[in-house]
């Protein structure tokens, strides 16, 4: 073997050792690179009130409630769990129940967050108007494309 | 064949022949492209503002291409010392940096309307915001040392060990809890993008890789002459 394929073998095999650690590192410290726990992982966290946490799910149907002006109540839900959130202030355009979100907030109990901020999460599919139209005139439109 | 991959002169040649022909077509693409964008559908949730897309996504695509460009670059040019690979790694540097700004703020004036934040600590916008701190690093390592050779190679090896972000950032959205939404078009199933949005955005894909390109072949022209004459 030259000495220039050599070099290139000890490159490659660098480059693998180097993204083996990284991975390594970045899956055992996955708990704290998660942008969000789901309802029922944070159930499992030892969390007390005045906690400061991040929960993503579903806005459960028909939970969203305007208490005032600027004051929201509504449940998060991932199917299994809920928790109760209050929110004081504007939430997103695309914020509505059934749809994902983020809150970042501060826990009171179990089951009750109190809402810093709110962030719509929007999923992957994406489609023109005027075909969500036609498809639910045929009853075609599926729950899924949230 | 592929000798203007590598070879200087070889790759002056190829780039005095194909330059013109290739700004005449990277007009007309884009031109076509933004026609496209204008005449697309509005999407059924996020209305006008999905617009973004079609600046955000290719931009993004084309950050990682030129890393990955890169990359290629520098395994051949450490491993078979050839002295073109630093000559591209310096000139396209700067390209991918001015994506990755594009990318991240075209994101952040989407994210606001529709996530209703401009920037959160994410692992997919984190590992976006370092791939920038790497380009920048990259473009400074260029004006460190006096001797050539060493800042080449030391730039190169830098490059290399930057590479382990692609993987991150290509698969933060799958690994881990994010805000950003998961791909839409480069996934195993079909693309879960309406091929009335999916046209246009592959237009100005190919728009914003001959620009990116035409740029590229400039500075690496540019770059070959100035080592000449020193």
């Amino acid at each position: 073997m030259s000495l220039r394929f050599q070099r290139l073998v000890l490159i490659l095999i660098t480059l693998v050792i180097l993204g083996a650690a990284v991975l390594l590192i970045l899956f055992n410290t996955k708990k704290n690179i998660v942008f969000f726990y789901t309802p029922t992982e944070l159930i499992g966290k030892k969390i007390s009130s005045g906690d400061r946490v991040r929960i993503g799910g579903f806005v459960k149907n028909s939970s969203l409630k305007q208490i005032s002006l600027n004051q929201y109540e509504f449940k998060i839900t991932d199917n299994e769990n809920d928790l109760l959130v209050f929110y004081q202030g504007i939430l997103p355009d695309l914020f509505k129940e059934g749809q994902g979100a983020v809150i970042e907030g501060l826990i009171e109990n179990q089951s009750t967050i109190n809402a810093l901020s709110v962030y719509a999460k929007h999923d992957e599919n994406y489609m023109p108007a005027s075909i969500k139209e036609e498809l639910e005139k045929n009853n075609q439109w599926k729950k899924d494309y949230k | 064949m592929f000798g203007f991959l590598i070879n200087p002169s070889k790759f002056n040649k190829f780039a005095d022949i194909i330059l013109k022909p290739l700004i005449l077509l990277c007009s007309v693409i884009l031109i076509a492209g933004l026609i496209l964008v204008y005449l697309s559908p509005l999407d059924y949730q996020q209305g006008l503002t999905v617009k973004i897309m079609y600046i955000h996504v290719p931009s993004a695509w084309l950050a990682l291409l030129t890393y990955s460009i890169m990359t290629i670059y520098s395994v051949i040019g450490i491993a078979f010392k050839m002295p073109f690979s630093f000559i591209v790694n310096k000139a396209v540097a700067p390209i991918g940096a001015v994506f990755t700004l594009i990318c991240l703020i075209s994101g952040s004036l989407w994210g606001k309307p529709i996530w209703g934040t401009w920037w959160v600590w994410d692992a997919r916008l984190t590992s976006v915001a370092i791939l920038l701190l790497i380009y920048l690093i990259i473009i400074f390592l260029d004006k460190t040392f006096e001797n050539k050779e060493v800042r080449e190679k030391t730039t190169a090896i830098f490059i290399l060990i930057g590479s382990v972000n692609l993987p991150i950032i290509k698969f933060s959205v799958d690994w881990w809890n994010t805000l950003h939404q998961p791909a839409s078009v480069s996934k195993l199933s079909s693309p879960s993008i309406d091929i009335s949005m999916l046209q246009p955005l592959l237009v100005m894909t190919i728009a914003f890789s001959l620009i990116g390109l035409i740029i590229a072949i400039l500075r690496i022209k540019a770059e070959i002459l100035i080592r000449k004459n020193r």
